[in-house]
């Protein structure tokens, strides 16, 4: 009797114990997001005006000023990135999964693992080699390339994944229809996956706005108003690097209201994915 | 007797593993053949080397399969597959897509865009499926949020409207209720008046309902193909009489 009250009791503090430090642990898990949430909402809101998203950047000395250029240029280099990324993306994923079940097939898949751990500058440096060497200057088309290379391995695999999991008896069933393979693999199968596959883009394409590293030697910057791919061109994260590293404090607070605005962006994107690929049935 | 289907010296494999031996079978117009055997006996493979699925989950066959005297294996398999349509196990209508294209999915993918054409097509199928009068107000609702015998009258629907020759069915009310799985019964009873129907079935009474012919699989083999009424009643060979009679399978 008072061995089992024992053991009853022992068991309830291993477990308050255990449950403590779960929740202190997921306590610490958040509080790197809630920081950054507040840092950035509470620095950053300051510069936010009008004036951030339609002047250009003023000269250092003058207060005020926008980064009309910056934003307009990570739009840009996103947009040349997801037109890399996206269609090499989705057609290599689905590839893999409808038809890479060979030697080759694992080869890519190992490879594309092998892509997504590689560091960001890195993948910059090549771009740096294989755009900006030959052209002799810096481009978007360069930053853009960079930013694609990185998007892919995020989409290839995605996609993959999401097309394995639509079931084998709806291709069947598109098959038994007399409906070719091919048709049956993009209006389908690609199709039923689509929800998933657009979050692995979503995804690709919000990290490739996030990175500076391989922008700083491709699409490299530009204090002027540029919509032209074949030269520099701004974007907010290099604009967040030079700005916060600047001795000058009006520099610094815009630097806050620039990841103030990549993060709103970057909301805006998902939101807007989520538009595009809801389902046009109510579900019951 | 008007022979639609003529197969001879039919033989399928998975890899080296040969599923069916030598199967020679005629199977006439405008009727309705069950194929009955235990599980594992070969009655899917053989449905689906009509249609040429056995090829897609990497299967080979050899033999020749005749419909009106054309030699299948020799044909293109996506036209094949419009001439014999395919009702499966499991409903399977397209989830992303309304009841309405599910049912035109067929000869949309196939060019047919224009809805003037598309909309009497899928109105004449889903009343051929017997599903009209339920759907016809939701056409535009998800093809995946109606009941599981209504998805299978849909798939079945969704068969007719390319306008097949023959319909293969593979256990098609194995995963329904007793009332849909009645509903389907009377639904293969209307079928045959237009379409030639080859059903599998694990059910015998379904079978004995259902048909006008019967064979009957066993490892591999056909081991007896004859009248309905002559398999279930005066079966000629004693593996058959002992599956029809419940003492094995």
């Amino acid at each position: 009797m008072n061995s089992s009250k024992f053991f009853h009791v022992k068991r309830k503090i291993i477990s308050a114990v255990m449950m403590s430090l779960s929740l202190v642990a997921t306590l610490i898990a958040v509080i790197p997001l809630v920081l950054i949430f507040y840092y950035t909402i509470s620095k950053g809101i300051t510069y936010l005006n009008i004036d951030f998203f339609v002047a250009m950047p003023k000269p250092v000395g003058e207060s005020g000023g926008g980064m009309a250029n910056a934003i307009v240029g990570t739009l840009m280099l996103i947009g040349i990135g997801g037109a890399i990324g996206i269609p090499v993306g989705v057609m290599s994923g689905t590839y893999l999964s409808e038809f890479g079940n060979n030697k080759f097939g694992a080869t890519v898949r190992f490879l594309t693992d092998v892509l997504s751990g590689i560091p960001s500058i890195v993948v910059g440096v090549v771009a740096y080699t294989l755009v900006v060497v030959p052209m002799k200057h810096f481009s978007a088309f360069a930053g853009g390339i960079a930013l694609g290379i990185l998007m892919i391995p995020t989409i290839t695999r995605t996609t993959e994944e999401m097309i394995k999991l639509v079931p084998h008896s709806i291709r069947e069933a598109g098959l038994a229809l007399g409906i070719p393979k091919w048709k049956t693999t993009i209006l389908i199968v690609l199709k039923t996956a689509w929800k998933g596959i657009a979050t692995g883009i979503l995804l690709g394409l919000s990290r490739a706005a996030g990175e500076t590293a391989p922008l700083l030697f491709t699409a490299l910057g530009n204090r002027f108003w540029s919509t032209n791919v074949m030269q520099p061109m701004a974007s907010l994260t290099v604009y967040i690097y030079d700005y916060a590293k600047s001795p000058f404090e009006d520099w610094n607070n815009q630097a806050w209201t620039a990841a103030l605005v990549l993060i709103i962006m970057i909301s805006m994107l998902s939101l807007l994915f989520r538009i595009i690929t809801r389902s046009k049935f109510k579900t019951k | 007797m008007d022979i639609k289907i003529s197969v001879k010296n039919l033989e399928a494999f998975y890899g080296k593993n040969k599923v069916l031996k030598n199967i020679s079978i005629d199977i006439p117009r405008n009727k309705v053949v069950a194929i009955i055997g235990p599980s594992g006996c070969g009655k899917s493979t053989f449905l689906r080397c009509l249609n040429r699925m056995h090829e897609v989950v990497g299967g080979t066959i050899t033999g020749s399969i005749l419909v009106d005297g054309e030699d299948l294996t020799k044909t293109d398999p996506v036209l094949i597959r419009k001439r014999l349509g395919m009702v499966f196990q499991k409903p399977n209508p397209f989830p992303t897509m309304s009841i309405f294209n599910n049912v035109a999915a067929g000869l949309r993918f196939n060019g047919v865009r224009n809805k003037k054409i598309l909309a009497p097509i899928v109105e004449k199928s889903l009343k051929q499926a017997a599903l009209w009068d339920e759907v016809k107000d939701n056409l535009e609702d998800s093809g995946v949020n109606i009941s599981g015998g209504q998805q299978q009258r849909l798939c079945i629907a969704r068969t007719l409207a390319v306008d097949p020759e023959v319909i293969l069915m593979d256990e098609p009310a194995s995963a329904l209720d007793p009332i849909s799985t009645s509903k389907i019964e009377e639904l293969i009873f209307e079928l045959k008046k237009n379409y030639t129907i080859v059903i599998v079935t694990h059910n015998m009474q379904q079978a004995a309902r259902v048909s006008d012919f019967t064979a009957f699989f066993y490892m591999g083999e056909l081991i007896e193909y004859d009248k309905t009424t002559k398999i279930f009643t005066n079966p000629s060979n004693k593996k058959t009489e002992e599956y029809v009679t419940g003492r094995f399978g």
